[in-house]
């Protein structure tokens, strides 16, 4: 068993509310991220689930029972901070062991169950070296086994992968999941990294400022975001939104274009929406029924793929092409929208008016 | 060799400064440097050097005019009297020095024993008005000693703390914690609270926390902390002089100045006396002078 649930947290520093009514619930044996910018408030919540912050308002539940006002001890969770924490005057061996010397195992037990991690996590030959003789990854690999030498109720990642160089951290995303996989256990992982987490994820929360945007799969978050926010902090390159209204059977830009109204959307005419498209669905190369003429602004090669900049207007729409695409800029476009795989959001509130999204 | 910038881009004719420039730009100013840190040298280690001469020269060569420098009889005669009497058995100085190594190894170790969970506790806890306390914490070291020791004399005297050693440790401690806390909050904030809150998820309560993974590493922290408290406590003279009176209670600073002031001074025995006062503070200073520099540049100072 290992469910971990959170009811309206609240918590500020000073004038600063870094939780403003969190609620989430993380299904046991699930790989749960939370997903924010930075100073979303996601470090907090999971001190807070871990009893490391003293809250303003709010529950945590563990398994069901009230842990609110638990130590951290008492809550049998284990946690992988950002800067890894290991204990700088202890050898790696001793920082694993130390989760099992607090509950005072014999020492053959934990001599075997730092072995059985160390191999797990390819550590072996550093067990006797203290964390300052150790790089960024081993430290990572050490501050790991810590957590996992033990089989507590959840694990609470803190950004583990932030200070790894980007090879080792695609390396350990993999190896995390398999880890995970194995064990069954629940994950609480918290990241700024939305690869991290739609590529890592059975469950994705959304942070903005202390609050909950969207909790979901991560194909959920990516493909019905609940509002523009979140639209625009997932996915690479970001969704393009260009302002509009609905007039009859049409979308009427304010730059000018039209387009088709989606058949999907109920927005009644006049009122002021926010079309959303993400690069994938454009198409410089194709033509189709649905299209909005510009002039090309840029090129951006990324070896696989090429993000081609097109001018509608004053706004610029990110449209993925091949990496053969070629053009001049101030060329005229076309760019062929896939009008079901669109977004509509209210200017207003930001929230989606697609069917799915509300 | 060094080019100064003068030299690099003065390109019309040698100017007046020129020469003087690229004298003390090189060797000269090497040379500068070294004879005015020799005088400086010379007028602070003087008084020293004097003391240690007169502690060891015969009293005829003490008060010879014009003074002997080299050319006197070595003598350990006054270091005998500071530890034994004229009659045989321990002097009274040394009974005063023994005070002296319980009172400030007592009120040290108590200022220490207070003031490190305190700091530890202002570093890591949100406390209510934090730095109005720390302000009014070390608000009690604002006052000199003279202006407080008459009201200290007083309540001692009601409470019956008047000549004891308890007396005195109090007061040391009282002056010496404070002095604790705000050097070892500078310390305390200097580690990072991650871990403890990982131990305290490994499973220690929180004050295990702070024994086993926090104290390992204030402790040259401490030492610096507890040295400077000693050194406090090991030269204070005014509430020496004034809360203590009998031999068997009175610390080696009174002490010493009491052996001034009768119709002949004992000048040998004097600096005997004062050097072997000297020595314990000199020689702790050097065996902790590494974190005494880490704790004057990292620990006092706030960032």
């Amino acid at each position: 068993m290992g469910t971990v649930a959170v009811h309206g947290l609240c918590k500020s520093f000073g004038k600063v509310q870094a939780l403003d009514g969190v609620t989430l619930d993380v299904p046991d044996g699930s790989f749960f991220v939370v997903l924010g910018p930075s100073g979303a408030g996601k470090t907090t919540t999971l001190r807070a689930i871990a009893g490391l912050e003293k809250l303003d308002a709010g529950s945590v539940h563990l398994d069901g029972r009230d842990a609110t006002g638990d130590a951290p001890a008492a809550r049998d969770l284990a946690m992988v901070f950002q800067n890894y924490a290991l204990y700088p005057r202890h050898t790696a061996y001793e920082n694993i062991a130390s989760p099992l010397r607090a509950r005072r195992c014999s020492s053959s037990e934990i001599a075997a169950a730092v072995e059985q991690m160390s191999s797990l996590l390819h550590i072996e030959r550093l067990l006797q070296r203290r964390p300052a003789q150790l790089s960024g990854g081993e430290m990572q690999r050490v501050a790991l086994a810590r957590a996992l030498v033990r089989r507590p109720r959840a694990f609470l990642m803190d950004e583990p992968l932030t200070n790894l160089d980007l090879k080792l951290r695609v390396e350990m995303r993999t190896e995390l999941t398999r880890i995970h996989r194995s064990l069954g256990a629940t994950f609480v992982y918290v990241t700024n990294d939305q690869v991290e987490a739609l590529s890592m994820a059975d469950q994705v929360a959304v942070l903005k400022e202390g609050k909950v945007q969207q909790v979901g799969t991560p194909t959920e978050v990516y493909e019905r975001p609940a509002n523009q926010w979140v639209a625009g902090f997932v996915g690479s390159p970001p969704i393009s939104l260009l302002a509009c209204h609905a007039e009859g059977d049409r979308l009427v830009g304010a730059e000018g274009w039209t387009l088709p109204r989606p058949s999907w959307t109920t927005a009644e005419d006049g009122r002021t929406l926010l079309l959303g498209l993400r690069a994938e669905d454009l198409s410089v190369e194709q033509r189709g029924d649905a299209s909005l003429s510009g002039k090309l602004y840029g090129l951006e090669p990324l070896g696989d793929r090429t993000v081609v900049d097109v001018r509608v207007g004053t706004e610029i729409v990110k449209v993925k092409a091949r990496p053969t695409v070629t053009g001049t800029p101030g060329e005229r476009l076309h760019v062929t929208v896939d009008l079901d795989r669109a977004h509509l959001f209210d200017a207003g509130t930001g929230l989606s008016l697609s069917e799915a999204g509300q | 060799m060094a080019v100064s910038v003068d030299e690099a881009v003065s390109t019309g004719p040698v100017r007046d400064h020129t020469p003087s420039a690229r004298r003390f730009g090189g060797r000269g100013r090497f040379v500068l440097e070294v004879a005015l840190l020799t005088v400086l040298a010379v007028v602070m280690l003087f008084p020293v050097l004097w003391m240690i001469e007169t502690s060891i020269k015969e009293n005829r060569d003490v008060y010879a005019i014009p003074a002997k420098f080299f050319d006197f009889k070595v003598t350990m005669d006054h270091f005998k009297d500071v530890f034994v009497a004229s009659g045989g058995g321990r002097s009274t100085l040394s009974v005063s020095f023994l005070n002296s190594v319980v009172v400030a190894g007592v009120s040290t170790a108590l200022a220490t024993v207070l003031g490190v969970p305190a700091a530890w506790a202002y570093s890591r806890f949100a406390v209510k008005a934090k730095k109005d306390q720390l302000f009014f914490i070390l608000s009690t070291r604002f006052m000199p000693p003279v202006v407080v020791v008459i009201p200290i004399f007083l309540m001692y005297r009601q409470v019956g703390l008047i000549d004891t050693q308890l007396g005195l440790i109090l007061i040391y401690t009282a002056f010496n914690v404070p002095f604790t806390i705000w050097m070892m909050k500078g310390f305390v904030d200097e580690v990072p609270a991650e871990y403890e809150d990982a131990a305290m998820l490994d499973g220690y309560t929180r004050l295990q926390a702070f024994w086993r993974f926090t104290l390992p590493l204030l402790l040259p922290g401490i030492a610096a902390t507890a040295v400077f408290a000693l050194i406090f406590s090991w030269n204070e003279f005014v509430f020496a002089t004034f809360l203590t009176s009998s031999d068997n209670v009175r610390t080696a600073p009174p002490a010493i100045a009491g052996l001034i002031g009768g119709t002949t001074v004992d000048w040998g025995l004097v600096a005997a006396a004062s050097v072997v006062f000297a020595l314990p503070v000199l020689v702790f200073a050097y065996l902790v002078r590494k974190h005494l520099v880490a704790g004057v540049t990292l620990g006092a100072v706030r960032r």
